[in-house]
This record gives C-alpha cells, sequence and structure tokens, in this order.
C-alpha cells in the first residue's frame, strides 16, 4: 500500500496522485454509495427524486431509439408510435417528479447548511429540462410542431434572442435537443447526486421550542 | 380523445381540466407521501450509513 503521509510522499508533483487523494478525501466509497441512511430519510417524499432519475433514463434510452430510426419511424410504424408516446409519457412522469421533489425539498428547506449549490444546481436542472421540452415539441414533425414553432418565433424576437434561435430551423432545434441539453442535464443530474452525497441529507428543521431549533433560528 | 380540451378560467387563470386534475393529483400524492407509512430497518442493524449533519 503507497504511504499516504505527505511528509513522506516521493510522488508529491504528481497531479495524477493529487487528484485521486483528493476524490479519496472528498468521496470515499462508503458515503458515494452508502448502503443505510438517517433515520430521518425514511419517508415517501424522499423517493421523489430518485423516481425522476428513473424517468429521465426512460427519456434517453426511448430517445436514443427515436434518434436512430428517425421522423419516419415514429408516425408511421406502430412500433415507432408506440417508442414516440413511451418517450412522450416519460417527459409527464419526469416533469411530474421533478416538480414533487421540488415541492418537498423547497419546504424542508434543503439549501440548509452549505447546501445552496445542491439547490441550484437543480433549478438550473429545471430550467434546461423546460428548454429540452420545448425543443423536443417543436421536432415532432407534424402540425403541431409547426403551430408552436411560428408562434414560439414571435415569443423568441420578442425576447431579445430571435437572433440565436431560430425556432424555424429545425436542424438547430433538434440537435439542440437531442444534444445539447441532454449532455447537459446528465452532466448536472450527476454533479447534483455527487453533492447530496458529499454533504449528505439535510436534516428536518428543528421544532421552534427545542434547544437545537432556536439555534437553527438564530442562523 | 381527440376532442379538444374543456377550459376553466377565472379572472385572469385560463387551465384546461386535464392540466388542473394533473396538479391536483400532484398535491394528493405528495400529502400522501408525507403521511403514508415508510418501512424502517429494524433497530440494530449498523453499516455505512453516508455521509449527515
Amino acid at each position: 500500500m503507497t504511504d499516504r503521509n505527505p511528509a513522506v510522499d516521493t510522488e508529491s508533483g504528481n497531479w495524477t496522485l493529487a487528484i485521486r487523494r483528493w476524490l479519496e478525501r472528498q468521496l470515499p466509497l462508503d458515503s458515494l454509495l452508502p448502503h443505510r441512511m438517517p433515520y430521518y430519510v425514511g419517508s415517501w417524499v424522499y423517493v421523489f427524486g430518485v423516481v425522476a432519475i428513473a424517468a429521465l433514463i426512460w427519456i434517453v434510452a426511448s430517445g436514443v431509439v427515436l434518434v436512430f430510426f428517425g421522423p419516419q419511424w415514429w408516425h408511421v410504424s406502430a412500433v415507432g408510435h408506440f417508442v414516440n408516446s413511451l418517450h412522450f409519457w416519460a417527459v409527464q412522469l419526469f416533469f411530474i417528479f421533478m416538480v414533487l421533489h421540488l415541492w418537498g425539498q423547497y419546504f424542508m428547506a434543503s439549501w440548509r447548511d452549505g447546501r445552496a449549490p445542491t439547490w441550484i444546481i437543480g433549478v438550473v436542472i429545471f430550467a434546461i429540462s423546460v428548454g429540452t421540452a420545448f425543443t423536443g415539441y417543436l421536432s415532432q414533425q407534424n402540425f403541431d410542431a409547426q403551430w408552436i414553432a411560428v408562434n414560439a418565433k414571435d415569443a423568441t424576437n420578442a425576447a431579445g434572442i430571435g437572433a440565436f434561435f431560430n425556432v424555424l430551423n429545425f436542424g438547430q432545434m433538434y440537435g439542440i435537443h437531442v444534444m445539447i441539453f441532454p449532455i447537459l442535464v446528465i452532466a448536472l443530474v450527476a454533479l447534483h447526486i455527487v453533492l447530496v452525497r458529499i454533504r449528505g441529507v439535510v436534516k428536518p428543521i428543528e421544532p421552534a421550542g427545542s434547544a437545537s431549533g432556536a439555534e437553527e433560528a438564530s442562523k | 380523445m381527440d376532442a379538444p380540451a374543456q377550459y376553466l378560467s377565472w379572472n385572469f387563470i385560463l387551465i384546461s381540466v386535464p392540466n388542473i386534475l394533473v396538479i391536483l393529483g400532484m398535491t394528493v400524492v405528495f400529502v400522501v407521501a408525507l403521511f403514508a407509512p415508510f418501512p424502517h430497518d429494524e433497530p440494530g442493524e449498523k453499516g455505512p450509513g453516508g455521509r449527515h449533519d
């Protein structure tokens, strides 16, 4: 086993070693993959986030299949229509459980005790997800999508970003939908989870009458 | 299934019936999740519990 004492570590200039040591300190495996949680985590409210992640996995899997076969397939064939529907309903479940997760974390004030970055990343994920859903609606290749595109063109021009995002440009909207936004959402969700593992699940808010509750209120 | 949705309006609020049903359903799920019993492990079991405050 390599001696971990920095004073006798003869490889102190090695960046790989420095990164590995830092990761071992910040993210030991039993924190990254704990098999037990504090007692207060035993509530169904804590399940919403992981259900949203399960929905996201379905979205990505069905989306990959849709990309591979293309718009012709998902409108014309029965299997294509089914996979298209899987993708659509997985998106609905993703938003439902993401919003339930947001309600739970908001009322628990889960940004407490150094967890503000986790909360902020969650808000950013939500905003990017809205954009992803919007570009997905534009990519349907049907009259609905055409109507949305024409109306959104007015909206983006009014917001001043019409020069950068052309909702009538299918290639741009589709590319943003299948590549740029999914990369961002997946990367931010992974970071969100790692931050939760680093900090742990926030304790419930103490009742006002208790000693630690008075301390909490004075913060 | 192909007919346009019914809409409810009140002042500036205009919302479809399916949409309001989804929101009401989500509220019910949230409240049930707060109070529904959750299976806990037997007391005395030990092991890494992850970080917490």
